[in-house]
């Protein structure tokens, strides 16, 4: 339906001020010093306050979707694109997870840059960033959406590569963005293919579209997996998952917001609002739930073994990412989007904690230099196990209802192999969240003396939001998850993915066998964490030395940045390094140069005859006239 | 056979030696010189041709007279250059005169 | 008649002509007096900005053909005609070429240290040059200028340029040369064609291509008309001058090369190889395309691997020049294909912004390093941080960020290849994801750091940019945010032009068979010959 005024104004204001806190901030900042944070962060609060009227909006309203198109953006012959918003129950959902989401990172901000040199334009730059998010899930143009796209991408690019002057900073901001564009490429592709196909890119013609069966299926299969390109990119999936891990090099709170709560979603977001189109294609759906589980069990094997707290995490992110795009490619919609939903807030506040613990350890980030945290920051402890246990899924965290749901989906639709996989995803989780858990905060502490007499609890301003997330990553699930298929969230975005079934859940029976299978699984996972990190902490040792390819592969991320670095990497360049030097140089310019030489020879056998002496030239005249006597004389004779 | 013939053939072998000296000849003095016979020989074609041959009679006259004019004219000029030749190379052989030899 | 008739106001002469009146005005002040140059450069620059500007508000987007004609007489026995007008396409260049022309006298203020007259009265003529090409609407004026322009191009290379500046002032005079000359025959070819059949003698570039030209004319003028344009966008293969050119540039050189003169190569292939010759052209579109797309990659390729920044930026025009021909060409590759060649106008606009900036960037890195090779800066962000972020701006802009200039166009230009072919465009796309791997990769290794050591300090003692630095660079930002947010004001003049276009092309489609024997038609063409 057509917008109404008062919503017209929120979903405009919604991204335009954080664009002109981003604006102000980057032309004043500079100027305000230590308060540079005030007024960044005070159009994310209002934006964020618009964005919960956004998702009330839809919570009122289920069953219409608003529309609003403002003006033209690109008209060119019969190529039509609007500046159109949206917003629908998908999309509220989505407002309130990167408004409230975004809106606690800028508060923790405040705290952990306090003090850089770049405090301005951090905020600067997270207030773009929240424009383009903004953007992206309020489109309601696959165009519009793809300019929010790679507009969270030069964001990510700006804050990865925040402290620029450190080269791995600069490295890692460089290569998220190129591999970004990789998948990228799919998507432009996708778009062409689309419009080609429907003539529009705006949702709801392409929707309709495709639900009249105008587009053929093996062109829907193409743009199904075009599509999937881009969400493999953006959101991380093998084999453009490289870019995340060193991601972490930008400062925590990007980690959290970026990396973990928003942006990667943006993959997910993406797929899930192409539902219409999805469901047409059967190789798509399964193309998404293999790559899915694939990535997934594949970061959890790295997870294991990463020293780096942060790495971890980011494995983690991965690997949950992996397991939303299974939700999606068996089918299980709504399981996809809620787990989307509590991820956004459990690991926002992983990586948050972990900023707390980095804060305490003055900016130690390796887990073998800390230990015995529990006490000293007792807040960050805390929130940290709702979120650990959140992740690993025991019940009633929020992880929980949202995981199951997703591997009750793959049993039941008879997916017996992914199903398999993700209880063992579920038991890996357990063990490297709690390595985690207890390499961090409990045992002795590992650092030095001086670094261990600084350690102390964050500011309130970090704190609090730690707090205010758990509550999320706590009961979420409980609020808008139970009963399991048939939640509150699944009759909230129904009128998205119109044409699922559903089953009643059986808590005595299937449905409760299998959470309770993979509940099991989860505190299994976390008991061998215990063992083997608590208790016999030299068995970790002897199991590497046993399996020391096994280990290897994982602490070297089964060697895919060096395998990039030789096949993409290494032939492009040196495939441009050919042209470069042999072709362009050699050939081409070989050419144009040899053309110019060639004259230069040809003058210089004809110089000879320049002999400088009138005489000569005048016996040339001579024979050149009796020449020319000669053939007139044999022309007018014949 | 007429006798118009024995004066062009006699003309044709002026030149030909005039031709002859001014491609072989070193001293630019001769050179000029036998360019005078060349010219003398066309201007002895032309006059013969004028007597002998009614159509012709004005204008080959003509024609040699402005060949005369011309003659003098291009040897005032063409002995002035050697002089002033001369002045700096201190030389008049032809075969020394090749600055723009390419 | 159009509105310039009724008032008697000869407008676009005057845009055109103003420089001429600074010229004159400097060469009365007389030598040694640098100031007065500038000052004067800039007033008529200036006013011949904001006439151009106020052309373009009085411009009906919506009328057909030329407006502000101009129309009298000039050699009689050949019916040669002093002709000025401009439709859409021609009226946004000359717009972007009065914008570069204050640009750039803003930012050679300090640049040029020696010979100023020479240089600034060198810039002046080089727009008068360019601003005529892109009025003309008589072909004989079109040449006179097309060549007049060269002339200046060549002194501001030759003597105020780099170390090989005079290998490189040939190079360009000599490729730009070998095409006029093509062109120049085809001209009189094309003239004479009109006279023998019709009887009319004409220069009138509007009625020229209305006639219907024979298939042979038009495959041999077709060629002859294109190879000129072709080098002068630059494709693959006849790009080798633009890149020593560039280099050995100064810096108002290389914008103007890059802003405008690169232009004139599309410009000339809309206005004249598409609807003189719409027969050959549909034959060749498969060529054209395909040479396109090969240079899209080719220059990306290429640009990755530059040492210098000048050559980078210079490789990447050949790369971003690559949509405008084949977003051209595509375009008329179908029936009412009108978004690829939209988006090659856009394409060019948008370039003409973005590399100029780029362009003005390395000049005032350089100014400041006395270096350009990439691997002497880094870590150049910390003590430059405003030139940091223009640089990344345009950087962005360049490597097609939604929302700023570059994207639109090359999302038009792309899509009219993918309508054309899919392969094609997936091939050309790939030079998508190669633009951000240069162009990161180049910011990265100036402004932030890849060294192997954590902190590098930069070595040179820099100052950040000044005003006049600011200020030469702001348009160009306002620009490329306008066009990538609300490119409805560039497009609207092009929508009509581009329609006579295709009106013109549609008819060709039908009777030949799209092009794919062009190679055996050219085999026929030349058996024709003899």
């Amino acid at each position: 339906m057509e917008g109404t005024g008062y919503m017209k104004i929120a979903v405009a204001l919604i991204p335009l001020l954080p664009l002109l806190g981003f604006i102000v901030t980057l032309l004043f900042g500079k100027r305000w010093g230590k308060h540079a944070h005030i007024f960044p962060v005070a159009m994310v609060t209002i934006s964020a306050v618009l964005s919960v009227y956004g998702f009330e909006w839809a919570f009122r309203h289920q069953e219409e979707t608003f529309v609003w198109n403002a003006f033209t953006w690109i008209a060119a012959g019969q190529f039509t694109v609007p500046w159109g918003f949206q917003v629908d129950t998908l999309t509220g959902v989505m407002l309130l997870v990167v408004g409230v989401i975004g809106m606690l990172v800028h508060y923790y901000s405040i705290g952990y840059m306090h003090g850089d040199e770049g405090y301005y334009r951090f905020f600067a730059y997270l207030n773009l960033f929240m424009f383009a998010m903004f953007v992206l899930i309020l489109a309601d143009s696959y165009l519009l959406l793809f300019l929010g796209w790679e507009g969270v991408g030069l964001c990510s690019y700006l804050l990865i590569s925040f402290w620029f002057r450190k080269k791995s900073a600069s490295q890692a901001g460089k290569k998220a963005f190129i591999v970004n564009r990789v998948g990228d490429f799919g998507f432009t592709l996708a778009m062409f293919a689309i419009f080609v196909a429907t003539g529009t890119l705006q949702f709801t013609g392409v929707f309709e579209a495709a639900e009249k069966g105008e587009i053929a299926p093996s062109l829907m299969t193409w743009i199904c997996l075009l599509l999937f390109t881009g969400a493999i990119g953006k959101s991380a999936q093998f084999p453009l998952h490289v870019w995340l891990p060193d991601a972490m090099e930008g400062p925590t709170p990007v980690s959290a917001l970026i990396h973990a709560a928003t942006m990667v979603n943006a993959g997910v977001y993406m797929v899930a609002r192409s539902y219409p189109l999805f469901i047409q294609s059967d190789t798509a759906m399964t193309v998404v739930m293999v790559v899915g589980i694939f990535t997934s069990i594949f970061a959890a094997y790295i997870a294991i073994t990463q020293n780096d707290i942060k790495k971890v995490i980011a494995y983690s992110t991965i690997s949950s990412l992996g397991l939303m795009f299974v939700a999606l490619g068996a089918g299980a919609w709504v399981a996809g989007i809620f787990y989307l939903f509590a991820h956004g807030f459990f690991k926002g506040l992983m990586f948050l904690c972990s900023g707390s613990v980095i804060h305490a350890m003055g900016g130690e980030q390796d887990m073998r230099k800390m230990g015995g945290l529990r006490k000293k920051i007792p807040i960050t402890f805390w929130t940290m196990l709702i979120g650990a246990l959140s992740m690993v899924g025991v019940i009633p965290f929020a992880g929980f209802w949202a995981k199951d749901e997703i591997l009750g989906a793959t049993f039941i639709d008879g997916y017996y192999l992914v199903w398999a996989v993700g209880l063992l995803i579920v038991l890996l989780t357990g063990i490297y969240v709690f390595r985690l858990i207890f390499l961090t905060f409990f045992g002795e502490n590992r650092s030095d003396a001086e670094v261990q007499a600084h350690i102390h609890e964050s500011p309130p301003v970090m704190t609090v939001p730690l707090i205010l997330l758990s509550i999320p990553a706590l009961g979420l699930g409980l609020l808008v998850g139970v009963p399991p298929e048939s939640g509150w969230l699944h009759g909230f975005l129904e009128p998205v993915f119109f044409d699922l079934e559903h089953e009643p859940f059986t808590w005595i029976g299937e449905g409760g066998a299998l959470m309770g299978v993979s509940l099991v699984l989860a505190l299994v996972g976390i008991a061998i964490a215990w063992w083997l990190y608590m208790r016999q902490t030299d068995v970790p040792g002897r199991i590497a030395e046993r399996v020391p390819w096994a280990y290897k592969a994982s602490l070297n991320k089964v060697y895919m940045d060096d395998i990039y670095a030789v096949v993409p990497v290494g032939a492009t360049l040196g495939f441009a390094g050919w042209l470069w030097t042999f072709v362009d140089a050699k050939i081409i310019d070989g050419a144009v140069n040899g053309i110019a030489l060639l004259w230069g020879w040809i003058g210089d056998r004809l110089r000879p005859i320049q002999t400088g002496r009138v005489q000569n030239y005048a016996l040339y005249v001579f024979g050149g006239m009796i020449a020319l006597v000669v053939v007139l004389a044999w022309v007018w004779g014949s | 056979m007429n006798a118009l013939y024995w004066w062009l053939l006699l003309s044709f072998l002026l030149f030909c030696i005039g031709a002859f000296g001014v491609l072989a000849r070193r001293n630019v003095i001769l050179v000029v010189m036998s360019l005078e016979i060349m010219l003398n020989a066309v201007n002895l074609a032309l006059v013969a041709t004028a007597n002998f041959r009614a159509g012709a009679k004005g204008a080959g006259t003509l024609f040699a007279l402005f060949i005369i004019v011309l003659a003098a004219a291009e040897v005032t000029v063409g002995l002035a250059i050697v002089i002033a030749n001369y002045r700096n190379r201190r030389t008049v052989q032809t075969d020394t005169f090749d600055e723009l030899k390419g | 008649m159009s509105w310039s008739d009724q008032i008697g106001f000869p407008l676009l002469s005057v845009i055109t002509f103003l420089p001429l009146a600074g010229v004159v005005l400097i060469l009365l002040v007389g030598r040694g007096k640098p100031v007065v140059y500038k000052v004067i450069s800039l007033i008529v620059t200036l006013a011949a900005f904001a006439l151009s500007a106020w052309m373009l508000f009085a411009f009906k987007t919506k009328l057909p053909g030329m407006q502000f004609a101009e129309n009298i007489s000039w050699i009689k026995p050949l019916n040669i005609r002093y002709g000025m007008g401009v439709d859409g396409i021609a009226a946004l260049l000359v717009f972007l070429t009065t914008l570069l022309g204050v640009i750039v006298i803003i930012a050679s203020w300090n640049y040029v240290k020696d010979r100023e007259l020479g240089f600034f009265v060198s810039l002046l003529l080089l727009q008068v040059g360019m601003v005529g090409v892109f009025c003309a609407t008589d072909l004989f004026l079109f040449y006179v200028f097309w060549e007049a322009m060269l002339i200046p191009m060549y002194f501001i290379i030759g003597v105020w340029g780099g170390p090989r500046r005079i290998y490189a002032a040939i190079k360009f005079f000599l490729f730009t040369l070998i095409g006029s000359l093509l062109m120049l025959l085809a001209i009189i070819a094309v003239v004479y064609y009109v006279k023998d059949s019709s009887g009319a003698l004409t220069f009138d570039i509007q009625a020229l291509s209305k006639v219907v030209y024979s298939y042979h004319l038009q495959f041999w003028a077709f060629l002859a008309f294109f190879v000129a344009f072709a080098i002068k966008v630059p494709m693959f293969p006849v790009h080798t001058w633009l890149p020593d050119a560039h280099v050995e540039a100064p810096t108002a050189g290389s914008v103007i090369l890059a802003g405008v003169l690169l232009k004139m190569g599309g410009y000339g292939m809309l206005r004249f190889c598409l609807p003189f010759f719409p027969d050959a052209a549909v034959t060749f579109v498969p060529w054209v395309v395909g040479l396109s797309v090969v240079a899209i990659v080719y220059g990306a390729l290429v640009s990755l691997m530059q040492k210098d920044l000048k050559k980078l930026v210079a490789y990447s025009s050949v790369s971003h020049m690559g949509f405008v021909t084949a977003g051209i060409f595509a375009g008329i590759a179908l029936v009412g294909n009108a978004a690829g060649i939209e988006g090659a106008i856009l394409v060019m606009l948008s370039h003409g912004f973005l590399t100029g900036a780029l362009f003005l960037m390395v000049g005032f890195i350089y100014e400041r390093t006395h270096t350009r090779l990439i691997a002497d800066m880094g870590s150049l962000a910390k003590p430059m941080p405003i030139a940091a972020g223009f640089l990344l701006f345009f950087a962005f802009g360049s490597l097609g960020l939604p929302g700023l200039s570059g994207f639109v166009g090359e999302f038009l230009s792309l899509f009219g290849v993918f309508e054309y072919s899919r392969w094609m465009a997936a091939v050309a796309a790939l030079g998508v994801i190669l633009a951000a791997a240069y162009l990161l990769w180049m910011f990265q290794r100036t402004m932030f750091n890849d060294r192997g050591d954590d902190e590098v300090k930069p070595s040179f003692a820099l100052k950040d940019l000044g005003l006049r630095e600011i200020v030469s660079l702001l348009p160009l930002v306002v620009f490329v945010i306008w066009m990538g947010v609300y490119p409805q004001t560039f497009l609207e003049f092009l929508h009509v032009p581009v329609q006579v276009i295709l009106h013109r092309v549609t008819p060709s489609l039908n009777d030949t068979s799209a092009g794919i024997g062009a190679l055996a038609q050219l085999v026929d063409s030349v058996r024709g010959l003899f």
